[in-house]
């Protein structure tokens, strides 16, 4: 499940962990503070919330619960996630400017005791599903851990620059995992919903990745700046865009949801592709390097997150008004 | 074994937070139980 999110907020924000506390905090609060920041809460509240959204947009109803329950498992499965790849990535945690006060790289917490707590909870978190919801969501919920810590995080993230593109199947799982939850079963919906997030993942990566590419090189991860460059970085970026954005009127146009949310869905999506746009033109030089700090990527970023709320609230305020 | 003042401050707060998960997750189990139990 897609780690930007944290990362660039810790970014924005300085060196520090969100979660860190003040040295002359209690031992027993930044204790408790590192083992929550392993769970990585900020992509976790993206991850929950569009697994609510799968949840609530499906035709049935599910007791509230065994709803709290999915919604749980799903949280506790996105943090389980967290933890394995912190543990797998310490080495070039230790190396980025904006990861190396991650609670593993800064001595906080063991290597051993971040797997085994992320195990555990990945383990608890799919039988919890399969035992109080139903096994179709719990087995979606399985699938998805196992893409992103096999897939993602051992095999494609060191490997190639397309690894956030493949690997952004996995954040685009709650959704699929939300409607499983309560029809036991995987409908076109919420497969668009799926393709929606998918799609929406590489623009919001990039542009991280354009103004974070220092980091990048640092640790040698293949992100698609660091290997292509900046200038190609800005046209996958615009052209994922303009495939998003055509996509995200699916459920309008095939009639899954109404005029509010094909509304919403164009004039989201308008607004991104003014934000790329941006990103496309920005004043750079001969090698493409930005030269505004990268201004028009921050802010793409930032509306990224603010297109994808913003959408799937859309569409739960469309089925549950209509 | 001899611990440091840090030491058993740390354990101590692993321990309370294991406390409130276990007794959260029992109040989960059982509710998840009631549930079933009248579905059924």
């Amino acid at each position: 499940m897609s780690e930007a999110v944290s990362e660039t907020v810790a970014a924005d924000r300085g060196k520090q962990s969100p979660l860190s506390l003040p040295a002359a905090a209690p031992a027993q609060a930044a204790e408790l503070s590192d083992w929550i920041a392993l769970l990585k809460p900020r992509v976790m509240s993206l991850v929950v919330f569009t697994g609510l959204i799968g949840l609530l947009i499906a035709p049935g109803h599910l007791h509230p619960v065994l709803g709290f329950t999915a919604v749980l498992c799903i949280a506790v499965a996105a943090g389980a996630c967290g933890a394995i790849n912190m543990w797998y990535d310490r080495d070039i945690d230790a190396v980025m400017r904006r990861t190396r006060n991650r609670p593993i790289p800064a001595g906080r917490i063991e290597p051993g005791a971040a797997l085994g707590y992320g195990v555990t909870l990945a383990a608890g978190s799919v039988i919890v599903m399969g035992l109080a919801v139903n096994l179709a969501a719990a087995s979606v919920l399985a699938l998805s851990i196992g893409f992103y810590v096999f897939v993602y995080t051992m095999w494609l993230k060191r490997r190639t620059p397309q690894n956030i593109v493949i690997g952004g199947a996995a954040g685009a799982f709650p959704p699929v995992i939300g409607w499983a939850s309560v029809t036991g079963s995987v409908d076109l919906l919420p497969l668009i919903l799926f393709a929606i997030v998918f799609f929406w993942t590489p623009p919001h990566f990039w542009s991280l990745a354009l103004f974070a590419n220092a980091d990048y090189q640092r640790a040698g991860v293949p992100m698609l700046p660091v290997v292509a460059g900046a200038r190609e970085t800005r046209r996958q970026i615009v052209i994922y865009t303009l495939l998003l954005v055509p996509l995200s009127l699916a459920p309008w146009l095939i009639g899954f949801s109404g005029l509010v949310y094909g509304l919403a869905a164009m004039v989201l999506g308008v607004g991104f592709i003014v934000s790329v746009w941006r990103v496309a033109t920005d004043r750079q030089d001969a090698s493409g390097v930005s030269q505004t700090n990268d201004a028009p990527a921050r802010a793409a970023f930032k509306y990224s997150i603010l297109y994808l709320f913003a959408l799937f609230a859309a569409l739960a305020v469309d089925r549950l008004a209509g | 074994m001899a611990r440091d003042p840090d030491d058993l401050r740390r354990r101590r707060a692993r321990n309370w937070a294991m406390l409130v998960v276990l007794l959260a997750l029992s109040a989960l189990f059982y509710a998840i139980t009631i549930v079933k139990m009248t579905k059924s």
